[in-house]
C-alpha cells in the first residue's frame, strides 16, 4: 500500500522510478530466454564496476533493470542466445575487461587497440594492438569493397566493409568505433553540471533530448520535482528537435536518390526551424538549454509569434513537397521495395524511432512510458509495415505532421512560473527513457553521497538499428547502399561514445 | 511540382548577405575571396571536410552552408569528395585516438599548399572532450593548424568568416 502510494506521489510530480534487482546468474539465465523467446525486450546493457546491469523492456510493467555481480570478472554471455547484444557484451568487455562467458564474438568493438591502456573503466592494461579480423563470405566472384572511415560526404566517421556479387550486396558488416571519445569514463566524477554537458554532447543531433533524459534521470535519483513550466519547455525543444531532424532527413534521402530539389527546399525548413529555435533559445541546435532542475532558457512570450509563423510557414510548404515526393516516379522507384527489414527483425531487436515504426513496431517512450508533458498532449504515433526506404520517409513525413500539432498545442497550454530549481547534490540512482527523433534513448544514471557521477550510462537508439541496417541491405545493390544508409540515419557518435 | 517551380520564378531568392548584423563585413566577402583564391590558386577553393570523432553537431552546420541561405558556392567554395582535390582540410571534433592515423593520411594526401581549419571547440582544443584517455585533444596536437573558429558548434554564419578571414591573411 505505501509502495503505491509513493508510486502515485512520484508520477504526479512527473518523476518515474523504476526498481533494479540484483539478481543470482539463474535470474540473468532466465531473462536471457526470455529475451530470446521474445517475451520482452532488451533496452540496453551496460558493465559497472564488478558488475553488470541489463534494462529489460515489459509489455505491461515498463522498464526493469536487473543486476548480476560478477566477482570473477565474467557473466552468461546474452549474446550467444540473443544477437541484439552482442556488441553492447563486446563494449562491456572493452571498456571494464568483464567477459561474457561463451560469447558468440570475441572481438573488440570500440577498441581499436589505439588508446595506450584497455579497460579504461576497469582495471586498466597495457594495450595489446591486434589485427581485426573481418566476417567472411565465400563464393565464386565475391569481392570485398571497403569503406571509410573517412567517407565522401560530410558525414561522420565509420568503416563499412562490403562482400559484393558484381553489383549486389552478400554481406555488409560495420565496424565502427572511430568516434569514442570515453564519454563514459569522462563522466565518472563530474558534477551535474559538466555532466550534463557532456550528455548534451554524445549525439549532436539529439542534443536536446540527450539533455532531457539525463536530466529526468538525475532528477529522479535526487527526488527533485520541476516546474511544469519546465516540462512543456523541454517538450517544445523536443518537438522543434525532432522537426529540424526529421525535415533535413526526408530532404537528404532524396538527394541520395538523385533527386536534389526535395534537399534544397527540405533544407530552407530546417533552417527555418534553427533560426527559430536561436531565436527563441539563444541556439540553433539548443544545445545547455536543459539542465537537471529545469530548462536553462525561457520562452519570452514575444517570441510566439515567431513559432506560430514557423509552423504556418512549414504547413504551408510541407504538403507541396510530399505531393512531389508522392508523384515522383523516378524517386519512388529508388526508395519503393528498397532496404526493406523485416517486422520480426525489428521486434527482436527492439528498434526504436523511424526504423521500428516503419517495420510495424508500434512503440513510442513518449506514449508507451509517458513522461509529462505528454501524458497531458494529443498525437498519435505512425505505424507501417512495409520496413522499406519509403516506409521510413512516410513515418518522418507523419511525425512532422505530428510535431507541428504538438508545438501548437504546446503553445496554447503552456504554464506559466518560474522554468528552474536548484537541485540538491546527493546519493541517488535513476534511469530515465526519452523518445529522441531517432529513437527511444536510456540514460542510467548513479550518483555519489557528494552528488557526482559514480556510473552513467547512455544508450544510444542506434545501438539496436545498425545490425539491421546490415539486415537490410542484403540482396540490394550497393549503389543503394548511401539511400539506405540515410533512410536509417543512425548515429555513430551515439554509439561510439 | 510545376507550383514550386513557378513559385521559384516569382518569389525572391533567400540566399542572403547572411546576417543583417554582419552585412558590412560580409559584403565584400565574395569579391576578397576570389580575388584570394584566384592569386594563390588560379581558381576557387576546394573544401575536404573531416570528423575526427566529433558529436556531428559541427557537420549538422557544415552542410548547412550549402542551403539556400549560406550558399556557400557563391563565394567561389566547394566540398570536395578526396583530399586529393582540396586546398582546405575542415576538420571537426577532439580527433580520436581512433581516428588519428586517418586524419594524418588525409592529411597527407592533400596537394600543397594547402591550409587546414579546426571547426568548434573540439577540434580546437579537445573541448569538453580534453584530457580523456581516448582523444588526442585538438587538431594541432596531430597536424598544423593555420585557422580555429571556436563555437559549440559555431555557426554557419561564423565558419563563413572565417573561411574568408583565412583566404585573405598572409601565409
Amino acid at each position: 500500500m505505501a509502495g503505491s502510494a509513493t508510486q502515485a506521489d512520484e508520477k504526479a510530480a512527473g518523476l518515474t522510478s523504476w526498481p533494479r534487482l540484483v539478481v543470482g546468474p539463474d535470474a540473468w539465465q532466465a531473462a536471457i530466454e526470455g529475451l530470446a523467446e521474445g517475451r520482452f525486450t532488451l533496452s540496453g546493457l551496460w558493465g559497472d564496476e564488478d558488475m553488470v546491469h541489463m534494462a529489460l523492456l515489459l509489455e505491461q510493467e515498463g522498464l526493469r533493470i536487473i543486476t548480476l555481480p560478477c566477482p570473477e570478472g565474467h557473466f552468461p554471455s546474452v549474446g550467444l542466445k540473443h544477437a541484439p547484444a552482442i556488441r553492447l557484451e563486446r563494449t562491456i568487455h572493452d571498456l571494464f575487461g568483464l567477459v561474457p562467458q561463451a560469447a558468440f564474438d570475441g572481438r573488440p568493438w570500440l577498441d581499436h587497440g589505439h588508446w595506450g591502456l584497455r579497460y579504461p573503466l576497469g582495471m586498466r592494461r597495457a594495450a595489446i594492438p591486434e589485427p581485426y579480423p573481418f566476417l567472411s563470405a565465400e563464393g565464386e566472384g565475391v569481392h570485398q569493397i571497403a569503406v571509410g572511415p573517412v567517407h565522401a560526404g560530410i558525414i561522420e566517421p565509420g568503416h563499412f566493409r562490403f562482400h559484393a556479387n558484381g553489383e549486389t550486396v552478400v554481406r555488409l558488416e560495420a565496424r565502427l568505433g572511430y568516434a569514442h571519445k570515453g564519454t563514459e569514463a569522462l563522466m565518472r566524477g563530474a558534477d551535474l553540471d559538466r555532466a550534463a554537458r557532456l550528455a548534451g554532447r554524445v549525439s549532436g543531433d539529439s542534443t536536446v533530448a540527450y539533455a532531457i533524459a539525463f536530466a529526468r534521470a538525475a532528477e529522479t535519483a535526487l527526488g527533485a520535482q520541476i516546474p511544469d513550466r519546465a516540462h512543456w519547455l523541454r517538450a517544445l525543444m523536443a518537438e522543434m528537435e525532432r522537426l529540424a531532424n526529421h525535415l533535413g532527413d526526408v530532404g537528404a534521402i532524396c538527394n541520395d536518390a538523385s533527386f536534389s530539389l526535395m534537399h534544397a527546399h527540405c533544407s530552407i525548413l530546417r533552417e527555418l526551424v534553427l533560426r527559430a529555435s536561436n531565436v527563441c533559445f539563444g541556439h540553433r541546435l539548443m544545445r545547455d538549454c536543459v539542465s537537471p532542475g529545469g530548462v536553462t532558457r525561457d520562452l519570452d512570450p514575444a517570441h510566439v509569434p515567431i513559432l506560430r509563423t514557423l509552423l504556418a510557414e512549414i504547413r504551408k510548404r510541407f504538403p507541396e513537397l510530399v505531393s512531389m515526393y508522392d508523384n515522383t516516379a523516378s524517386l519512388q522507384d529508388r526508395t519503393v521495395t528498397s532496404g526493406i527489414v523485416k517486422p520480426e527483425l525489428v521486434q527482436r531487436f527492439g528498434a526504436g524511432g523511424y526504423v521500428g515504426r516503419a517495420s510495424g513496431r508500434d512503440f513510442d517512450a513518449r506514449r508507451d512510458l509517458p513522461y509529462p508533458p505528454y501524458d497531458r498532449l494529443s498525437f498519435k504515433v505512425p505505424v507501417l509495415r512495409e520496413g522499406d526506404v519509403n516506409a521510413r520517409v512516410w513515418i518522418r513525413i507523419h511525425e512532422v505532421e505530428q510535431s507541428l500539432a504538438l508545438i501548437d498545442q504546446i503553445l496554447d497550454w503552456l504554464p506559466q512560473g518560474p522554468v528552474c530549481i536548484p537541485v540538491e547534490p546527493q546519493a541517488g540512482e535513476s534511469p530515465a527513457l526519452v523518445e529522441g527523433f531517432r529513437g527511444d534513448i536510456l540514460v542510467w544514471l548513479r550518483l555519489d553521497e557528494t552528488g557526482r557521477v559514480a556510473r552513467c550510462h547512455l544508450r544510444d537508439p542506434s545501438w539496436f538499428q545498425w545490425p539491421l541496417l546490415e539486415a537490410a541491405i542484403e540482396g540490394n545493390i550497393v549503389a543503394d547502399f548511401p539511400l539506405c544508409n540515410k533512410s536509417f540515419n543512425c548515429s555513430y557518435s551515439g554509439c561510439d561514445l | 511540382m510545376h507550383r514550386l517551380l513557378f513559385q521559384a520564378l516569382v518569389n525572391s531568392p533567400l540566399t542572403e548577405q547572411l546576417d543583417s548584423d554582419h552585412a558590412g563585413e560580409l559584403a565584400g566577402l565574395a569579391s576578397r575571396l576570389n580575388e584570394a583564391t584566384r592569386s594563390r590558386l588560379g581558381r576557387s577553393l576546394s573544401i575536404r571536410e573531416l570528423d575526427a570523432g566529433s558529436c556531428n553537431g559541427c557537420e549538422l552546420e557544415i552542410n548547412a552552408l550549402s542551403n539556400a541561405f549560406y550558399d556557400l558556392e557563391r563565394f567561389g567554395l566547394r566540398f570536395v569528395a578526396s583530399p586529393r582535390h582540396a586546398d582546405v582540410l575542415l576538420i571537426t571534433g577532439p580527433v580520436t585516438r581512433n581516428m588519428q592515423e586517418a586524419l594524418r593520411k588525409t592529411y597527407e594526401a592533400m596537394p600543397r599548399p594547402n591550409w587546414v581549419v579546426a571547426v568548434g571547440d573540439c577540434a580546437v582544443d579537445g573541448g569538453c572532450f580534453a584530457g580523456s584517455y581516448a582523444v588526442a585533444g585538438g587538431a594541432a596536437q596531430v597536424i598544423p593548424v593555420d585557422l580555429v573558429v571556436p563555437g559549440c558548434p559555431p555557426s554557419p554564419a561564423s565558419i563563413l568568416r572565417s573561411l574568408a578571414l583565412l583566404m585573405t591573411s598572409p601565409k
